[in-house]
């Protein structure tokens, strides 16, 4: 089997082609990892990874100028039905719009909005940057294992937006930071999470194997 | 809940670990990714790694430096040293780093952390306040390693960056760095409680009390400190266990 990972110019590339390969290897996985920019990759992968790092409407930039990328993306995620994985704003992307500096309309496969986090108590810092532990609203395949809750393990934050799914459903996890912030979404075959797995050590490499053994 | 952070820092120089990290199992203590590697496996929360040197000859060592750090590390990492241009900034991020920390360039153009955050999103650029007390609750930039006054404000400038986009203040007191007496908590819980977004305490631990202090009278988010966790004197867990029992929120995975 086979894992693409996006690059449209926008994020830590490296960082996340080696969190893969090291969970491919830690689960004993036989799976290749491709770091790609062509669409005919994306569309030929098992499973498809779309990273990022940065502000929203830069990222939606990066991933429309590649020519055809968006379209091989709806074909394997929508239509075939490939597992999908968004991380940070990889996964904001996959909201209806982003509102970081200007309006930017998303992927929306997940409907809801990119907006910045308010959290009830005002002392509290933006960014949400950090180490933070998860409550699972719903149970995911991609947490098989993980120990959440307050005293479980954590995954490492930093973004001052969070998608709201419009539908509750979508939700799959949150984080606690002056009130619930959206950690994971899910929907059918896709699965996005705010935080980095690919800098979260345990939990992160734990769910990184999740992802590549599930078969939605 | 969102727990403290302690960052080890590691000042890098031509791809070297100055004066070096006395850990008793590292096989080369002067390398930066053996080091990085032996404080992920303490529990480090962030790695830092200050490019001393800095000139942009040697830029593709630190970032080879970086990229082999990013391989063996899957934690995060903030990279600072000599960030001029938004090259720099993607440079630095295709290497593996999560943060690049602005210094100099900041302090001679603001415009750069605006263009910085919003080319790669607040959450990525860190600010590096250094600041000399100059009077009663008053402190003051200083760039080059302290050496150049610059007249402005610190407390003014943390604002006016983090207005302009950075999303986190390393902020070190020039006057404690390397004294070993604890940070400058008055400087500390100034900047800290004047901006509204995270600020790393840097400068002057000497003993654990010190990042205890940072965190509940500094108002500090993260603690920075170097020499303390090199030298083998503390390790990052023995620091985490003493702030948890101090009542902090600490991640113990």
């Amino acid at each position: 089997m086979s894992v693409a990972i996006v690059d449209y110019g926008s994020g830590n590339l490296h960082s996340a082609h080696k969190a893969f390969e090291r969970a491919v290897k830690e689960a004993a996985l036989d799976c290749e990892v491709k770091v790609t920019s062509r669409p005919d990759e994306v569309a030929a992968a098992d499973h498809i990874v779309l990273p990022g790092v940065g502000a929203f409407a830069d990222c939606k930039r990066g991933l429309a100028a590649i020519d055809g990328m968006i379209a091989a993306l709806e074909e394997a995620v929508r239509r075939r039905g490939r597992p999908f994985l968004g991380i940070c704003v990889g996964m904001q992307l996959m909201g209806a719009r982003g509102l970081e500096y200007e309006t930017t309309a998303g992927l929306n496969w997940i409907g809801g909005d990119v907006a910045v986090i308010r959290p009830s108590d005002r002392r509290l810092k933006i960014p949400h940057m950090g180490w933070n532990t998860l409550r699972v609203v719903r149970p995911h395949p991609a947490l098989a294992g993980i120990e959440a809750g307050e005293s479980g393990k954590h995954a490492y934050f930093v973004h001052s937006f969070q998608l709201t799914p419009a539908s509750p459903d979508d939700l799959i996890a949150t984080t606690d930071y002056g009130g619930p912030i959206t950690a994971i979404v899910g929907r059918d075959n896709m699965v996005g999470t705010q935080f980095h797995p690919e800098k979260s050590q345990t939990l992160g490499l734990a769910l990184i194997a999740n992802f590549l053994k599930w078969r939605p | 809940m969102l727990k403290i952070r302690v960052i080890p820092c590691l000042d890098v120089k031509d791809g070297r670990v100055v004066k070096g990290v006395n850990f008793v199992d590292l096989r080369d203590a002067g390398d930066p990714v053996q080091c990085a590697m032996a404080y992920d496996a303490a529990g480090a929360d962030e790695l830092c790694f200050l490019d001393i040197a800095a000139s942009h000859e040697d830029r593709g060592i630190l970032l080879d430096v970086v990229r082999r750090t990013a391989e063996a590390c899957f934690m995060p990492l903030t990279v600072g040293g000599g960030v001029r241009t938004i090259e720099d900034i993607r440079n630095l991020l295709l290497a593996g780093a999560d943060k690049v920390s602005i210094n100099t360039a900041a302090v001679r153009d603001r415009g750069f952390v605006k263009a910085a955050a919003e080319k790669f999103g607040s959450q990525l650029v860190v600010v590096a306040v250094d600041a000399k007390r100059v009077g009663s609750g008053r402190w003051e930039i200083f760039t080059h390693g302290g050496r150049n006054a610059t007249g402005i404000d610190a407390i003014d400038y943390a604002r006016e960056v983090v207005d302009l986009g950075a999303g986190e203040i390393l902020l070190t007191s020039m006057d404690r760095d390397g004294v070993k007496s604890g940070y400058d908590l008055e400087l500390t819980r100034a900047v800290a409680d004047s901006v509204n977004v995270p600020v790393v305490a840097s400068g002057g631990v000497g003993d654990l009390d010190h990042l205890v202090d940072g965190v509940k009278k500094g108002h500090a988010s993260a603690v920075l400190a170097a020499s303390i966790f090199h030298f083998g004197e503390r390790t990052v867990r023995e620091a985490k266990a003493h702030m948890a029992a101090a009542g902090l929120p600490m991640r113990m995975d």
